[in-house]
């Protein structure tokens, strides 16, 4: 526990990261209560032709959309699918890749081989050039783009752990306990959960922010969620034939996903900053 | 008596977690011409900080010039324009030898280029000329080829056999000792007046430690260059050098000719640092307590703590340099008088 | 000698790679849900019309005997018909692949010939003002949805300024056909008229894609950079007084950079997926558009196509890159 308690004064003492915190905790703001803090909550179903594409006002604080709906409300709502996407992306990706690494580094096998070159197969190709194929393939949907986003970001939780699981097991206590009896599974296990946990949660804070800006690609390109979503990336697809009149409709939303990205960046790189030396015990590890 | 190098009063401190270190604590140091002395001293004493003070390459960030002068033939480097000192100074009238032979080459340029590299802006035969731009300079042939022969002369003077192919071979290349003589003779080939060496065999295996120094002597005391050499093995300064000079967390001790230091040391330090080496009757003598914390480091002389003859006045004014014989200087309030085999 | 023993194991990694690949994709293509041949049909197709365009295109085998039909006829250059366009598809991305590597080369061109030279002034002048401000940049240039950067760039320069054309690759006829790539070809035929028009057309969407390989590059170059200024031949060579200049743009950017070819696959990677949205965004006629266009029909070949061309490239540039690599690094070479 005192770890997790110097890991936070530690990280307190990261101006970037501690914006990048605030950053975060914004986006949480406006997804949880954005029936609240919302001008217009209804307009994310309801259209109101009549004042479609009004510039930024008393009223409509950053404008209306084509539909005439309230730009900052749908916003607002945007986050939550922004937030929901990242989360259960990378939660996926964690829950796929950390197992799969972790056997893959225990045994030596074939069996391990196969599973480092699926994921080196993964990680050959851009994740959105797969996720594109996948989605495209599946059907413009929430579901579907959480899918194609976890079924392409396992592989870097996966290689993170194998590394990791190998290290350990390079360490000669390894051997020698085995050889007096005890399970080398649980004993590789025990000593690489506490290892691993740090580069895990670097790279969780860096992946929501990897995954987020792909999500917004994907909507952006006509394969996430459909209309009336207001999922971000699609938002500024349709914006764009408004252009240059309508400026707000695309610049909030953009605005938007690169505050939150540049949120978690900077929350994950004070993050590292501070795990990464803390952790690194052995000096027989390389970094 | 004129010193090539006259330190003194050097302050030197260091930035910590817990507050400014005191690595320096005014350092007084002489070097006459053609001398070898050696600094001897624990880990931690602070012996490569004051080489690296005196060559002017302490960590920026890290490190703080506190006061004192390093007078270098009359001149204080402390206070001479950066520049001038890099450009004439530094690999020109004082050079260096590392401690670790192994990294302190670049790994990805043959040793040739290296050298040459040094050749072009630190040879001897360039002394007076115009300064070429750094990246793009040229290289005038003449001077270059003489500098090449004399880069060959000096390679076969340190033993490396085939010096013209060794040239076109990376640093990976050679094992320790053989980049070790490298830096020795990169250290020569300037024509300089002192080299410091800081620990250059420490990194090298005992077999041959005693044969690279051995060389090292061989070739300043045939050029009558100067040496600082600092070391933590007692040993090889008995050996090598022509003055010792001990220094204990951050101050310097005791000054004296090799055979003074050895039969006549005055400093209870030093009776007690010749006293823990190992003897025939295999008995460890250590000396008691630990070194002291530069952070919070005890006022007047630091040793006192640890010292049997230690009074009120050593414990609150550092003792001033007090000369007894021909050059045998020691700093201490209670030198010792009786010669060694007495621990009165 | 060993330059080839190194590049023939390399090799021999393509292979299952490129295979695995293979097998992804078509495991995707295959996955759908909807029928694609109902949907290549039309909705007013009979389900005899339906059946028939099935054998027709070969959907009715088991499909790992598509799978090895698949294999085969990519073998011979075979990456099959747009169901939309019915044109070999092979056709139509090479068609168009010239487009993309002018774009991708000049944003990497553009992101090594500023990036590097940032970073490494970046890391002299550590937590200067410099420093801090170029921290800002790198990490909004991580940050900023490339799509988003591309429309407000148009936005300001094409839209209020004027300054750039709004889209597309070149209005009127290219120049003379030899590379494909305008900029070059312009170039070589002296036709320097064609080259201005292209340059400019070049400009906003090279800018797009290279601001986020910049931001890497620079992020790399300077902790590259961090890294050996602290080692031990750096602090001889400033003992020895060597100038400055020499020790930082000789031998530790050269010791920094070794790490820094490593980092062009990523940055390759990071210039792929982005040129797949910047095309979209700037109407630029590479095989970006090719796939957007192919997402918007629904053309699942056309898709796989490109999925498979997107992959094959990046692998094959990586296994350049590791070669590379060992041509930078003579230690490589000797072990």
């Amino acid at each position: 526990m005192s770890t997790v308690w110097f890991v936070l004064t530690r990280l307190a003492r990261d101006r970037s990261a501690l914006i990048g915190l605030a950053l975060i905790a914004l986006l949480v703001l406006a997804a949880v209560a954005a029936p609240l803090l919302a001008t217009h909550p209804d307009d994310v179903f309801e259209l109101h032709p009549s004042e479609r594409l009004r510039a930024p006002s008393s009223t409509h604080w950053l404008g209306t959309d084509r539909m005439g709906s309230d730009v900052y409300s749908r916003l607002l709502f945007g986050a939550r699918i922004t937030i929901l996407i990242g989360l259960i992306a990378v939660g996926a990706s964690l829950i796929i890749g950390v197992p799969i690494g972790l056997v893959a580094g225990y045994y030596h096998g074939w069996v391990s081989d196969a599973l480092m070159r699926v994921s080196d197969i993964f990680l050959a190709v851009p994740q959105v050039v797969l996720a594109i194929a996948i989605a495209q393939t599946l059907g413009p949907s929430l579901p579907n783009v959480i899918l194609a986003l976890s079924v392409t970001y396992w592989p870097w939780f996966a290689r993170v752990v194998y590394a990791e699981t190998r290290a350990v097991q390079k360490e000669a206590f390894i051997e020698s306990t085995a050889a007096l009896g005890a399970s080398p599974w649980r004993l590789t296990v025990l000593h690489v959960l506490p290892n691993i946990a740090s580069p895990i949660i670097v790279r969780s804070s860096i992946g929501m922010g990897f995954t987020i800006l792909t999500a917004a690609a994907l909507g952006f390109l006509g394969l996430g969620p459909p209309p009336p979503t207001p999922e971000w990336g699609r938002t500024i697809a349709e914006s764009r034939e408004f252009l240059p009149d309508a400026w707000w409709y695309a610049a909030a939303p953009g605005l938007a996903i690169f505050l939150t990205v540049m949120g978690f960046n900077l929350l994950g790189d004070g993050l590292r900053d501070v795990l990464d030396p803390r952790l690194r015990r052995s000096p027989a590890r390389d970094g | 008596m004129a010193e090539l190098l006259s330190v003194r009063g050097l302050r030197v401190d260091f930035a910590t977690d817990r507050g400014p270190a005191q690595v320096l604590d005014g350092i007084n140091l002489d070097i006459a011409p053609g001398e070898v002395v050696g600094l001897v001293g624990e880990s931690g004493c602070g012996k490569t900080t004051l080489a690296r003070a005196i060559l002017g390459i302490l960590p920026q960030g890290a490190a703080r010039l506190r006061g004192g002068e390093v007078r270098f033939r009359g001149t204080d480097l402390l206070t001479q324009d950066p520049a001038v000192v890099n450009e004439q100074v530094r690999g020109r009238a004082i050079t260096f030898i590392p401690q670790d032979p192994f990294t302190s080459f670049s790994p990805l340029f043959p040793i040739g280029a290296q050298i040459m590299d040094l050749m072009k802006w630190k040879s001897p035969r360039a002394r007076g000329q115009a300064r070429p731009a750094a990246l793009f300079g040229r290289y005038p042939r003449a001077r270059r080829r003489a500098d090449r022969e004399a880069v060959l002369e000096i390679l076969r003077a340190v033993q490396i056999p085939e010096p013209a192919r060794a040239l076109r071979r990376l640093p990976h290349e050679f094992s320790g000792g053989q980049r070790q003589r490298l830096m020795i003779a990169m250290a020569l080939l300037p024509e300089p007046d002192l080299v410091i060496a800081d620990e250059p065999t420490t990194a090298l295996d005992v077999t041959i430690q005693a044969q690279i120094l051995r060389l090292l002597r061989e070739l300043v005391k045939a050029r009558g260059v100067s040496v600082l050499f600092t070391t933590h093995d007692l040993g090889t300064a008995h050996e090598l050098c022509d003055r010792i000079v001990v220094m204990y967390a951050g101050q310097e001790m005791e000054a004296a000719p090799t055979d003074a230091f050895f039969g006549r040391p005055a400093h209870p330090y030093t009776r007690r640092l010749l006293d823990s080496v190992p003897g025939p009757d295999g008995l460890i003598r250590d000396i008691p307590g630990e070194v002291p914390s530069l952070v919070a480091p005890p006022p007047g002389c630091r040793f006192h703590p640890r010292c049997d003859h230690a009074t009120a006045e050593c414990r609150v004014e550092r003792p001033a340099p007090r000369a007894l014989t021909d050059g045998h200087e020691v700093r201490c309030h209670h030198p010792v008088d009786s010669p060694a085999g007495g621990s009165g | 000698m060993r330059l080839l023993a190194l590049a023939l194991r390399r090799l021999l990694w393509f292979v299952p790679t490129l295979l695995g690949l293979l097998v992804i994709t078509f495991v995707i293509s295959r996955v759908v849900p909807a029928d694609p041949v109902a949907l290549v049909a039309g909705e007013t197709a009979t389900p005899a019309q339906i059946e028939a365009l099935r054998r027709d295109l070969g959907f009715d085998r088991p499909l790992p005997v598509q799978f090895v039909d698949y294999i085969a006829r990519l073998a011979r250059g075979d990456m099959g018909v747009s169901l939309f366009t019915r044109r070999p598809i092979l056709d139509d991305l090479l068609q168009r692949l010239p487009a993309t590597i002018e774009l991708t080369v000049a944003a990497m061109v553009v992101s090594i010939l500023i990036g590097i030279p940032l970073g490494v002034l970046s890391a002299l002048w550590r937590n200067s003002a410099f420093d801090h401000a170029l921290r800002i940049l790198t990490v909004s240039g991580l940050a900023i949805a490339g799509f988003w950067l591309g429309i407000m760039l148009q936005l300001l320069f094409s839209m209020r300024l004027g300054w750039t054309p709004l889209n597309g690759r070149l209005p009127g006829y290219p120049p003379t056909h030899i590379t494909g790539l305008y900029l070059v070809d312009a170039a070589l035929t002296w036709d320097w008229a064609t080259f201005g028009v292209a340059l400019r057309h070049l400009a906003l969407p090279a800018a797009t894609l290279a601001f986020p390989a910049l931001a890497t590059l620079v992020r790399f170059t300077r902790a590259g950079v961090l890294d050996v200024m602290q080692s031990n031949f750096v602090l001889y060579e400033r003992a020895m007084g060597l100038p400055r200049p020499l020790i930082v743009w000789k031998y530790i950017l050269r010791s920094a950079l070794t790490s820094t070819v490593t980092q062009i696959g990523l940055l390759l990677g990071i210039l792929l997926a982005g040129a797949v949205v910047t095309e979209a965004v700037f109407d630029w006629p590479g095989i970006g558009t090719y796939a957007v266009s192919s997402i918007v029909l629904s053309d699942y070949n056309a898709i796989m196509g490109f999925t498979v061309w997107a992959g094959a490239i990046f692998i094959v540039v990586n296994l350049l890159v590791d070669l590379a690599q060992t041509l930078v690094d003579p230690r490589e070479r000797a072990t």
